[in-house]
């Protein structure tokens, strides 16, 4: 569908085009299960930085403090790219990988929904 | 099933006088008290009468001084220079 | 002496309303009001549009010179015998805080829309009506900013609202969500904010948060706020007419009034999420929760209205059932945003005591104790070790409400909604079907979103660190923002409290 404007072919500035990011790409991550995490968090990431970045600094950076955290198994973890199931390489950039601009990764950890089971 | 009407007045002097009347001419009205303001509901129709109105505040109440009071109401409206009429069709 | 009879209500409305227009000749009648046609709505009569309050000006000036009067007297009597010591409690004003900052602005936009429906709608009656209400949203505006004008000399977050308005993160759902309305048709926005805002949801906004100000003993927002909604009345009374009106002159206007009320119902659903916070988790002493609020004022009176409004050939909004299965959860998710974002925004949360969570687990019987008490308890425990929780991280933001992403499958309340869309080769992201089917339909609007986060990362917000881009909202640091406990305004506050209530003698 198309928006009904009074002016002839309408058209808005698209302002998140990911020419707008400095080379960044807008990458968002979450952690199933843990909704004390309110929403997915959302970072700016270089396309040729490595996976294993995400995975050893941004992820404990910003998850780590949650009591779970220590206790993943990560050979367990299932992960998805933009819904669909994902095997994801520590040595390979995110480009290399299936990523683009705003791209989202969810992953579940087994056997841990948060305190009580609460999904928090 | 009839759906109830509503109308949400102050809990002032002002208004009560109109609760009164409202409670007096609609038998099927149901008053619920809240902090600081009355909410009223009733099955299909509710009216404001300005005789009534009027009768208690010994004066000749203007239908629109209700615009005074009034909080918030649900239903259709009708309103002439002798009453205030809520309805769904 | 027969006494000379008065002219009648009708009469007096007919004259102000019918016959002093024309036709133009100078210029084409469609140049003249160029606005009232391009979205396709089909208006064969202008005349059969009624007021059925048939307010005439000479009423009009008399009734609103007496709500005046006795606001002002409440709000200079308020502030001259210092009425916020007679608060509950200073964190209730962390919901007043938020009202001021996200509806105030929203009071002089609506201001400026309705004067230029004023002029541009081609019926006379419906102009009268739009200048009216352009005129109440001004006062309301401005009742509000003296009550900010108070509270700002004691309290914090208060001082700077407009500019706060059009750049802190959170605002921008209340500011995107009027752009919204303000930038369609005139018809379009008559149906988002005189309809699906006043008539059907505004009642969720004003009526439990104003008797909830009343029950914290906020004199000066309970006076604002009934004055206000003894206008309010008019408005939704003129939104319900617009919509009979559009109705009853073309079927054709039909299908384009449904989709508008399906768009305008959830977007301004979605807006109220942020009440529905203020309602559970903010005011000290409670009214109603949400939940209980969402069915006497929704479910309840939404259903007889949508019921009524049956015989046009209009149903209730796509999506009505999925915020009815929300009704439970929403102000615990939005609470669970605030808590974890509070340092980055102009009022403060707190972790919520036992008293308060006994309330909680009581309205909300079905979610709390399984969902919300265990992230409490545990963010309580962080924060009596010393480690308050907050999310260092910024937020995925929903595309057309702006919301940060934290709201769940509508059949899973522990899983969040995540949708999307391709359009233009770009993906976009949506917290709901609702807020997705929006996008879908005018992705040439959407795509203009100015998200707080991604702008943040494109440098368009002060800088690239956290304090920085706080220091371009004008927030002060340590003191209007962060937890509750230890901040400026809870010391202050105590200090208030010890030298009213002094300890007992043994």
């Amino acid at each position: 569908m198309a928006v009904v404007a009074l002016k002839d072919g309408y058209t808005g500035e698209v302002r998140d085009r990911v020419e707008n990011f400095h080379g960044n790409w807008v990458t968002y991550l979450h952690w199933e299960d843990h909704l004390s995490f309110c929403a997915a968090l959302a970072f700016p990431f270089p396309p040729d930085m490595p996976f294993g970045a995400l995975l050893e600094e941004v992820l404990p950076t910003y998850y780590g403090m949650h009591p779970d955290w220590a206790n993943i198994d990560w050979s367990a973890v299932r992960w998805t790219l933009d819904g669909q199931d994902f095997t994801p390489d520590p040595a390979k950039a995110l480009k290399d990988q299936g990523f683009h601009h705003k791209s989202l990764l969810r992953f579940w950890t087994p056997g841990l929904k948060g305190p009580a089971d609460s999904c928090s | 099933m009839t759906r109830n009407v509503s109308i949400t007045l102050q809990n002032t002097a002002d208004a009560r006088p109109i609760i009164e009347a409202i409670t007096e001419d609609n038998p099927e009205a149901t008053v619920a008290d809240f902090p600081s303001m009355v909410k009223i509901d009733c099955p299909g129709r509710l009216v404001v009468k300005q005789d009534s109105v009027s009768e208690r505040i010994g004066r000749e109440w203007d239908v629109q001084e209700l615009h005074l009071s009034l909080i918030t109401l649900s239903g259709n409206i009708d309103e002439d220079d002798d009453q205030f009429v809520l309805a769904w069709t | 002496m027969a006494k000379k009879k008065k002219m009648g209500l009708k009469q007096k409305y007919a004259l102000l309303t019918r016959g002093l227009d024309w036709e133009t000749t100078y210029q084409p009648m469609d140049k003249v009001f160029p606005y009232d046609k391009f979205e396709g709505i089909k208006i064969k009569d202008w005349d059969a549009w009624e007021d059925p309050f048939r307010l005439t000006m000479d009423a009009y000036w008399k009734f609103q010179a007496e709500k005046e009067r006795k606001l002002y007297a409440v709000i200079d009597s308020f502030s001259q015998n210092n009425g916020h010591l007679g608060l509950t409690d200073a964190r209730y004003l962390s919901a007043v805080k938020l009202f001021l900052t996200g509806v105030s602005p929203l009071e002089y936009m609506a201001h400026r829309q309705f004067a230029h429906l004023g002029r541009h709608l081609r019926g006379a009656g419906p102009r009268v009506a739009a200048q009216m209400q352009s005129l109440d949203e001004l006062r309301h505006a401005q009742t509000q900013i003296h009550t900010i004008s108070h509270y700002n000399r004691y309290f914090d977050g208060f001082h700077d609202w407009q500019h706060m308005h059009d750049r802190v993160w959170y605002l921008s759902v209340p500011k995107s969500f009027f752009d919204d309305a303000a930038s369609a048709g005139p018809f379009e926005f008559l149906t988002s904010i005189s309809f699906s805002f006043e008539y059907v949801l505004t009642n969720l906004l004003f009526v439990p948060f104003m008797s909830g100000a009343a029950y914290n003993g906020d004199l000066a927002t309970v006076t604002f706020g009934f004055s206000a909604q003894s206008d309010e009345s008019r408005h939704m009374t003129l939104g319900l007419e617009v919509i009979k009106f559009m109705l009853e002159q073309d079927e054709g206007n039909v299908p384009i009034v449904q989709r508008w009320i399906d768009k305008w119902f959830w977007r301004g659903y979605r807006l109220l999420s942020l009440v529905g916070m203020m309602m559970d988790y903010m005011l000290p002493k409670k009214i109603m929760s949400w939940q209980e609020a969402w069915e006497m004022y929704f479910e309840e009176q939404g259903g007889a209205l949508f019921e009524d409004l049956a015989r046009y050939g209009i149903r209730p909004p796509k999506y009505h059932d999925v915020a009815s299965k929300e009704k439970d959860r929403i102000s615990h998710e939005v609470w669970a945003i605030f808590y974890q974002y509070t340092h980055a925004a102009g009022f403060h949360t707190w972790d919520v005591d036992e008293a308060h969570k006994a309330w909680l687990s009581e309205k909300y019987p079905n979610t709390f104790d399984k969902l919300y008490r265990p992230r409490l308890e545990m963010w309580k425990g962080m924060a009596d070790a010393g480690n308050r929780f907050y999310n260092n991280a910024l937020p995925q933001l929903c595309t057309t409400c702006q919301i940060p992403m934290g709201f769940t499958e509508p059949d899973d309340p522990s899983t969040i909604c995540f949708r999307s869309s391709e359009y233009g080769g770009d993906t976009y992201h949506f917290c709901s079907d609702g807020c997705k089917d929006i996008f879908d339909h005018e992705p040439e609007k959407y795509v203009q979103s100015w998200l707080p986060v991604h702008q943040i990362y494109q440098g368009n917000c002060g800088g690239a660190s956290v304090e920085d881009v706080l220091k371009w909202y004008h927030l002060n640091l340590g003191t209007d923002n962060m937890a509750y406990e230890g901040s400026p305004e809870q010391k202050l506050w105590s200090q208030w409290m010890a030298g009213r209530h002094p300890v007992a003698a043994e």
